[in-house]
């Protein structure tokens, strides 16, 4: 039970990469691919329907941690006290962002919201990162589970690749949803943006899993690979098919390398947190096994649907003039 | 300040800042789909208009409640994880189903509203709107739920130091949530109405376009207004008389009530410090026998003072905390069980007090505004748009007091539950520095008073655009109908 509920985590970390990672990479890219204000507000169109439905999945995450294995929860998100700080921070200004910003015809209104959807973007995918690298290499932390030491623990060099690997990887998957969901100018830069950056900004993903796993990381290099040539070939939605299969990958990669832990103590291994000395009790995890194997299909499908109404491909002139 | 005392404030200030979102989400998303349903049925254009509008400043609204709630998932784990370890078993089960069943379908079914207005049928995109709305109704269930739990634990067991859950179905069906979730509901409702009857009183008082829109908005925020105020004294009743069995020393706080009576009165309103050991000499305006009449429905029962329980609690639960390093300067110090008596007296009071106002309000617009008749007078906006502030006030002033008449505890004993439940909150809080507990306080701080003036700024921008500023465009062929 606390295994199928490792799992379930991971699943749910998984959808939140791959759905609020697109979103991120369209926040983090609006400047570069949107060179109008017409432009960005095809990008921000492009997920507006969807991204608040994205954002669920870190909720649930977080609160199927808290339910499955409050010691994990409780341990990971004191420990990593300030850089959660900046990512709630983050998620507040773009998440109002998306919503206000044409709210007011203005263009220096619209300027600052532009700059807290762009920094919101890169600093909550880094933040999202680094947690996620924190709980699979470990922390400085004691019997209790309390963090020992400097409040800035989570700092280290191996977790700001974390941090750096899904900044870089959100970064090419937003580029490859945008080309897949615009049309005209906007799709062919993003194509172009998406070819250009990957090699750079692909590297500390590869980095991260090379460091968890050796030589598996290969594993994800061709897949990343076979992504950027589809894109090349100009075939936006295998593409998009492919990243999302790399992230599938390195999410296995990361959570099957960490497991039976969850959290390891860095100073003692006696220290470290697993499944089993953070689980629930069985009863707790059997109630939540029966609410999400109801929940979480019908989230699949109505979710699924929603994507289906919003799938054709937006351009310049599709929007609005003045609102 | 101590960690202990910075997270206490940080947690009161993010979660009545949240919950001044909240309330107007729910009880403006019921009744936004209560009019989309009318136009969806009649046909008729006042109330496509009116679903346009208050959908509007509904959805501002929203986008703030949404962000500022992640936050107080992530708090429970970030400042008080010692919490989270001790009450996981049972606290984070509801909120992992608030998760998966509600928070799911709202944000999934709002993006498909807002933007659905042309791309699915009629009656599909007025499902949407009920999905989300009945989503928030089902949220505050579970998140209730989980606060019933801490100020009434049932439904568990004792193992291992630690309350290990044995029934769900006690959780979800405490008697505390049984009675918090109506009388939530209804200060929701409260909210909305009086948010319709300011505003649309202000535009008839403006003479602006559609008065049919401004006139029937009034009538419905008016008698929203008077039937959530019946429902929320019927449940308030109910939960008074649930704190007088579970959780005496609030109930007695709520009076500052010195000592013992029999039968007891209700003060309406004292002249003095009401603080401990001053309340004794406080002059208080009473009405004889109606506490008892509150706690146990009938002139006579016995109300416990606050010395008399003193000895009682700390003869079950403990005279002194332990000796704990963790405790900082509480270790082995006396336990002191009465809470802040200024503000539970004053909290319960004002919680009352302004929803009685805001009820009497919204039964006095409606006698003006009979037979479609509109006051001429400055006064008349006037009384409508500062009757606004009086269920958000009511609102705050209650949970302020629910939350601050618990203290110590975090996690309140069950006077006839499993033994050994309770947990203080000092021994709550996370081992965080003070430093970083004052970085996320200082900052949720400054975003959240700059996000208070854009959301005023915003709404005030489309209360006054009126019909006009939310109408689609006519625009080129092809373009959508709503875009970001």
């Amino acid at each position: 039970m606390e295994t199928l509920w490792f799992v379930l985590i991971a699943v749910l970390w998984l959808g939140y990469l791959f759905l609020e990672g697109f979103d991120f990479g369209v926040g983090m890219l609006l400047p570069v691919l949107g060179r109008s204000n017409a432009e960005r507000r095809v990008m921000i169109n492009t997920i507006g329907p969807v991204w608040d439905g994205n954002e669920v999945w870190l909720i649930v995450a977080i609160g199927a941690t808290f339910a499955a294995f409050p010691g994990w929860y409780a341990a990971l998100l004191s420990a990593a006290y300030l850089p959660l700080t900046l990512f709630l921070v983050a998620l507040i200004g773009r998440g109002v962002a998306f919503d206000y910003r044409g709210k007011v015809d203005n263009p220096r209104w619209r300027k600052a919201w532009d700059v807290t959807i762009v920094a919101g973007s890169w600093v909550a995918t880094l933040c999202v990162g680094l947690l996620i690298s924190t709980t699979v290499l470990g922390l400085p932390i004691d019997a209790n589970g309390d963090r020992v030491g400097s409040v800035f623990a989570a700092f280290r060099l191996d977790t700001i690749i974390g941090a750096l690997a899904f900044a870089g990887y959100a970064l090419v998957h937003g580029a490859v949803f945008t080309a897949l969901k615009t049309e005209g100018e906007i799709r062919e830069r993003a194509r172009r943006v998406a070819l250009m950056a990957a090699p750079v900004a692909l590297l500390p993903l590869v980095a991260l899993l090379a460091i968890v796993a050796g030589l598996w990381a290969g594993l994800v290099v061709v897949v990343l690979v076979a992504a950027m040539w589809r894109l090349a070939a100009d075939r936006d939605g295998q593409s998009f098919a492919l990243m999302g299969l790399a992230i599938a990958a390195s999410v296995v990669i990361l959570f099957g390398s960490l497991y039976p832990y969850v959290l390891p103590s860095t100073l003692n291994d006696a220290w470290s947190l697993t499944i089993a000395n953070t689980a629930s009790s069985p009863y707790t995890l059997q109630v939540m096994t029966w609410v999400a194997a109801f929940g979480t299909p019908a989230v699949l499908v109505y979710q699924g649907w929603t994507y289906w109404v919003f799938r054709k491909r937006i351009g310049v002139h599709h929007i609005p003039a003045a609102h | 300040m101590e960690v202990l005392e910075l997270a206490r404030w940080q947690f009161g200030i993010t979660t009545v800042y949240h919950f001044l979102m909240v309330p107007l989400t729910i009880g403006l998303s019921l009744l936004v789909a209560g009019m989309q349903t009318a136009w969806v049925r009649t046909g008729d254009e006042r109330y496509y208009k009116m679903t346009k509008f208050w959908g509007k400043l509904l959805l501002i609204n929203f986008a703030m409640g949404v962000v500022t709630g992640i936050v107080q998932e992530f708090q429970f784990g970030m400042a008080w994880s010692a919490y989270s370890r001790f009450v996981g078993d049972v606290f984070g089960a509801p909120l992992a189903m608030e998760g998966i069943v509600a928070f799911f379908v709202e944000s999934t079914f709002l993006g498909l509203w807002i933007f659905g207005w042309d791309k699915l049928p009629k009656k599909v995109h007025l499902a949407c709107a009920w999905a989300f709305s009945l989503a928030t109704m089902a949220s505050a269930y579970f998140i209730l739920a989980a606060n019933s739990w801490m100020q009434h634990p049932v439904g568990i067991v004792m193992d291992e130091g630690r309350p290990r859950l044995t029934s769900i179905w006690a959780v979800l069906t405490n008697n505390t949530v049984l009675a918090a979730f109506p009388h939530t509901i209804a200060g929701a409702f409260a909210v909305a109405a009086a948010f319709l009857v300011g505003i649309a009183a202000w535009h008839l008082h403006r003479k602006s376009e559609e008065e049919r829109v401004w006139r029937g908005s009034l009538k419905l925020g008016t008698w929203v207004g008077v039937v959530a105020f019946a429902a929320l004294s019927i449940s308030g009743d109910l939960q008074g008389k649930l704190m007088f069995e579970q959780q005496p020393m609030k109930m007695a706080a709520a009076e500052a009530l010195c000592h013992t009576e029999q039968p007891a009165s209700f003060s309406v309103f004292a002249v003095g410090d009401v603080r401990r050991p001053d309340c004794e000499n406080v002059k208080s305006i009473t009405v004889p026998a109606l506490l008892s009449f509150l706690a146990h429905n009938d002139f006579d029962t016995e109300v416990k003072g606050i010395e008399e329980l003193v000895p009682l609690y700390q003869e079950r639960y403990g005279e002194f905390y332990p000796v704990d390093e963790r405790l900082g300067e509480l270790s082995g110090q006396p336990i002191d069980y009465v809470p802040s008596l200024p503000v539970t007296y004053w909290g319960f009071r004002f919680m009352i007090g302004f929803g009685a106002v805001s009820a009497g309000l919204g039964v006095f617009m409606l006698w003006l505004t009979r037979k479609n008749r509109t006051p001429t007078g400055w006064w008349f906006p006037a009384l409508g748009l500062a009757g606004i502030a009086t269920p958000f006030l009511a609102n705050s002033f209650g949970w302020i007091f629910t939350e601050m008449g618990r203290q110590p505890f975090v996690v309140v004993p069950n006077p006839s539950g499993v033994d050994g439940v309770w947990m203080f909150t000092a021994q709550a809080v996370s081992n965080s520095t003070a430093g970083e507990v004052l970085t996320s306080l200082i900052a949720l701080t400054a975003v959240y008073s700059v996000l208070a003036v854009v959301e005023f700024y915003l709404i005030r921008k489309y209360v006054r655009g009126g019909i006009p500023g939310v109408l689609p465009q006519k625009s080129d062929d092809g373009a959508l109908a709503f875009a970001y």
